[in-house]
């Protein structure tokens, strides 16, 4: 690194701190020199300014379609003073981006935005310090508008002062710098229209679907027709007929063609004929559950251990509630298969991709072609939306085994039966709930064990698939999330015990798919505390109000809300007066996402049909407290998100299979809520805009199947445990508890 | 083996070169023509991705080969239907609305909603509902899509 110091530029700029803006050289050199700070100390990782005070702004969490590309721009538009049309935003760029973890567990405000805000601070404090010495005036009196820093009738430009020279200025996270008090706002928590909204409506938009770079080539992955099976032969000839082939790829059980046109690559993949061995590695699904149950464990984790469960539980005349819950394997359902392409060039690897953990993945490749990360260089391009970790990895892997095999930039995107197929899954949950009570209905002790795959101790690489079938060095973990969240509860019982038993695996390559874990659990949760509420003949809003921490007003204030926003009428669940083939019922559910933030309440109205099985539901309440709003709209459109996607999730969703292979390789199989199906959704957003911003990307979508269960019991007197809540499901409920 | 296709899209003649007569629209308007519009989602007519309007019909372009379309046939993709400058109602309404997610689907359902209330001028919300029970969106983002072609209807 050799860069230079711009005498000039500090003689001109005059003030002691502008010499330390410039040591850096500017950031045109740094770029060209390869040498853009992207440590997460640094306010140069995070922001630079041009001559004409535009601000560009590096951030490693990227927009997945949740509307971040807007939200956080305004964080730092407010801190700076500047209009949200002086920011441009880089996003998940390996070589220019600071490492913020992957986009995901609903952290990109909470985390990602107040990084941001941190540094935009620090910057204006200094850009202050120095407009203060330029102007010949005290800091306390200067004002900033659009960013022209004023003091009477002078004035000077963040432009002016900083134009494309380093702020080479040190960042604390755990320290951050003073920022604006709230009330000064001007476009933090304002529903500013999306960025992306216009060009998405307009055709115009480049997903990563539509990017193209020069001389590139088309591929399509041919996968293995059984998980396990080994490529026996090709016959090249199959094929011939084909214009623009350009090349079969094998890499052991890898296989792709290679052509000049996409229409030519898919009818090749298509036609190609291939002798695949016979493997059967997958569970029988009609025995799904069995299996889980019967996988080895590896360890016992207790999230929570309160008195002794053993004895509450079992004392001489104690009411004791026992009761199963299952959640199905999901898959990510993207609407846009996965896509990426990729370059090798001069010994380096270049991939663009949807991925929403570029730096994570940079690691992965290197790992795969075993050459240093440095050589690789993975950019952000957003596509369909992911909802946790679907196929954009292994599209990104694709695409530079085949990059590497032609010497040419490839392209791969997977059809739906790869996505369908192959992205890897939400893993299967069991959980086991005890409960006992006393003669008055009160709670003496809670259990609970769950049944989920172990994650590898901070292990997130989830394998590469091109690397596995390749016989390329690939990552062991597992990595299913952080699935143990939310299995502890939220509610002040005397004698509680939550364990997961960890499973060495799980059927199908896990992953994380929105709110993992939290979503299962507070399902199972929330559901068997309702269960309690009904054993108790208590209502169970009040019921859950009476074990939430008196000390947790927050909490509290949401369950409380949520049961005036749906007019709430106080009486235990399961109604008696039910007659006709539609019956009506309603039902409730809390959750404080991971126990430490986000407060969510919800309220589900559902109507069953009998004679079918049918539940729809028909209005969704939900209040919902994630502290400091940055932006209404956009929160409002994400939790429409949460909503709608988990109703479907609820009552449709379920991989099928075989002993070989997913069998759900389509949407008629597979399939997802429709229009005629959403139900009217009522909100009551509790902003606080002198507490932290958190999280709302997931927390509620993990009230949502619980609430539908209750909702569920109040219609028809039948628990529904098993996700999804399908109308075979249903009526076959009906028949236990008739 | 290389052939000429003549093709009216977007209120202009355009002459693409294809190797196969059998290739779906969708190929030819992405690759070929370089639009942005029409998108991949499933091949199989399912989700609505790629739906554009051929002489003002909603039609999955996936599943519609080259040899099926005539250079008289007007074709008009999410481009074509509106811009900036003139937008069409649905995308004025989807704007305002603020209706997209990640967008993916927002081609399909725009496309699918313009050719629906062309011939359906005032709508109920059931009817706006049913006529995109074929569009599929992952996101959750239908109350928005319905709120946002009842807006256009009334325009």
């Amino acid at each position: 690194m050799n860069i230079e110091i711009t005498r000039r530029e500090i003689l001109k700029s005059g003030g002691a701190l502008v010499v330390s803006f410039s040591l850096a050289g500017t950031l045109d050199q740094a770029l060209a020199q390869g040498a853009k700070p992207v440590a997460l100390t640094e306010v140069d990782s995070f922001l630079a300014i041009d001559p004409k005070g535009m601000v560009t702004v590096y951030s490693g969490k990227v927009d997945l379609g949740t509307g971040v590309a807007t939200a956080l721009p305004q964080i730092v538009a407010e801190e700076l003073d500047v209009p949200l049309t002086a920011i441009r935003l880089v996003q998940g760029d390996t070589a220019l981006t600071p490492d913020q973890g992957t986009t995901w567990g609903s952290l990109s405000i909470q985390l990602g935005g107040m990084q941001l805000r941190n540094a935009a601070a620090t910057a204006r404090g200094a850009l202050l310090d120095e407009g203060a010495k330029r102007l010949n005036a005290k800091k306390g009196d200067l004002k900033v508008v659009d960013g022209v820093i004023t003091a009477g009738n002078r004035r000077v430009s963040y432009g002016e002062l900083i134009g494309n020279k380093s702020f080479n200025l040190k960042l604390d996270h755990t320290k951050p710098a003073a920022s604006k008090d709230p009330k000064d706002y001007k476009i933090v928590g304002k529903p500013v229209s999306r960025v992306d909204i216009p060009p998405k409506v307009f055709g115009q938009f480049t997903y990563m679907q539509d990017f193209r770079v020069p001389g590139m080539l088309h591929g399509r992955v041919v996968r293995p027709p059984a998980f396990g099976a080994n490529l026996e032969s090709i016959d090249e000839s199959s094929i011939k007929g084909i214009a623009g082939v350009v090349k079969v790829v094998r890499q052991g059980n890898f296989l792709a063609v290679v052509a000049e046109s996409e229409w030519s690559a898919i009818k090749a993949a298509r036609q190609l004929k291939i002798s695949w061995s016979k493997a059967e590695t997958l569970p029988d699904p009609a025995r799904l559950w069995e299996h889980v149950r019967q996988s080895k464990v590896t360890k016992d984790e207790v999230t929570s251990n309160v008195g002794n469960t053993s004895e509450a539980l079992g004392k001489d005349g104690a009411n004791l509630v026992k009761a199963t819950y299952d959640f199905a394997i999901h898959t990510h359902g993207s609407i846009g298969p996965s896509c990426a392409i990729a370059e090798f060039k001069d010994g380096k690897l270049t991939s663009w991709s949807a991925s929403q953990a570029t730096h994570s993945l940079r690691k992965q490749l290197a790992t795969m072609f075993a050459m240093p990360p440095e050589n690789v260089r993975c950019i952000y391009i957003e596509g369909s939306g992911c909802y946790g970790r679907n196929g954009h990895e292994d599209a990104a892997a694709d695409a530079a085994l085949l990059a590497k095999a032609l010497g040419r930039p490839v392209r791969v995107q997977w059809m739906r039966e790869d996505e369908h197929g192959w992205d890897p899954k939400g893993p299967p949950t069991l959980i086991d709930l005890r409960a006992a009570l006393d003669e008055e209905g009160n709670v003496q002790a809670w259990e609970s064990e769950f049944f989920v795959p172990l994650q590898t101790p901070g292990g997130f690489n989830v394998p590469l698939i091109a690397a596995t079938l390749g016989g390329m060095p690939a990552d062991d973990h597992i990595a299913p999330g952080n699935i143990f969240q939310n299995s502890a509860i939220p509610y002040k019982f005397a004698n509680i015990k939550t364990q997961l038993h960890r499973l060495e695996n799980t059927p199908f390559r896990p992953s994380w798919i929105r709110t993992p874990g939290r979503m299962q659990n507070t399902y199972a949760n929330e559901c068997f505390m309702d269960e309690l509420a009904a054993a108790a003949s208590a209502d169970p809003v009040e019921f859950r109000l009476k074990y939430l921490d008196p000390a947790d007003k927050r909490g509290i204030e949401v369950l409380s809300r949520v049961a005036a926003l749906a007019k709430w009428e106080k009486r235990p669940s399961g109604k008696a007066d039910q007659s006709g083939d539609v019956v009506k019922g309603r039902g409730v559910a809390y959750c404080k996402y991971e126990l430490v933030r986000t407060y969510i309440a919800a309220v589900a109205d559902v109507e069953v049909k009998r004679s079918t099985g049918d539940i729809r539901v028909t209005k969704f309440y939900l209040a919902h407290d994630c502290g400091q709003i940055i932006n209404q709209d956009g929160l409002k459109n994400q939790l429409d998100g949460n909503i709608i996607q988990t109703i479907s999730r609820t009552l449709l969703e379920e991989l099928k299979f075989n002993r070989s292979m997913v069998t759900s390789l389509d949407w008629e199989s597979y399939p997802i809520l429709r229009f005629p199906d959403i139900p009217e959704i009522v909100y009551d957003l509790i902003d606080r805009p002198n507490e932290k911003p958190w999280g709302a990307g997931e927390p509620s979508a993990a009230v949502v199947p619980c609430a539908i269960s209750n909702a569920v019991f109040d219609a028809l007197g039948t628990r529904m445990r098993s996700v999804p809540f399908t109308p075979d499901k249903v009526r076959e409920a009906m028949k236990h508890a008739a | 083996m290389a052939q000429r296709k003549s093709l009216n899209v977007n209120g202009k003649a355009v002459q693409i070169t294809i190797d196969d007569p059998e290739m779906p629209l969708l190929y030819a308007l992405r690759d070929n023509l370089g639009l942005h519009g029409p998108r991949f989602g499933c091949g199989l007519a399912q989700c609505g991705a790629c739906t554009v309007h051929v002489d003002g019909n909603a039609v999955r372009s996936c599943s519609a080969p080259l040899s099926t379309i005539t250079s008289q046939q007007k074709i008009v993709t999410l481009e074509g239907l509106g811009t900036p400058q003139k937008p069409h109602p649905v995308q004025r309404a989807f704007i305002e609305e603020q209706a997209v997610q990640c967008g993916y689907c927002i081609n399909g359902v725009i496309m699918e909603s313009a050719a629906f209330l062309a011939a359906n001028r005032k709508p109920s919300e059931a009817q706006v509902k049913e006529a995109l029970a074929n569009n599929l969106c992952r996101c959750g983002t239908h109350a928005r899509i319905v709120k946002a072609v009842m807006r256009a209807a009334q325009t």
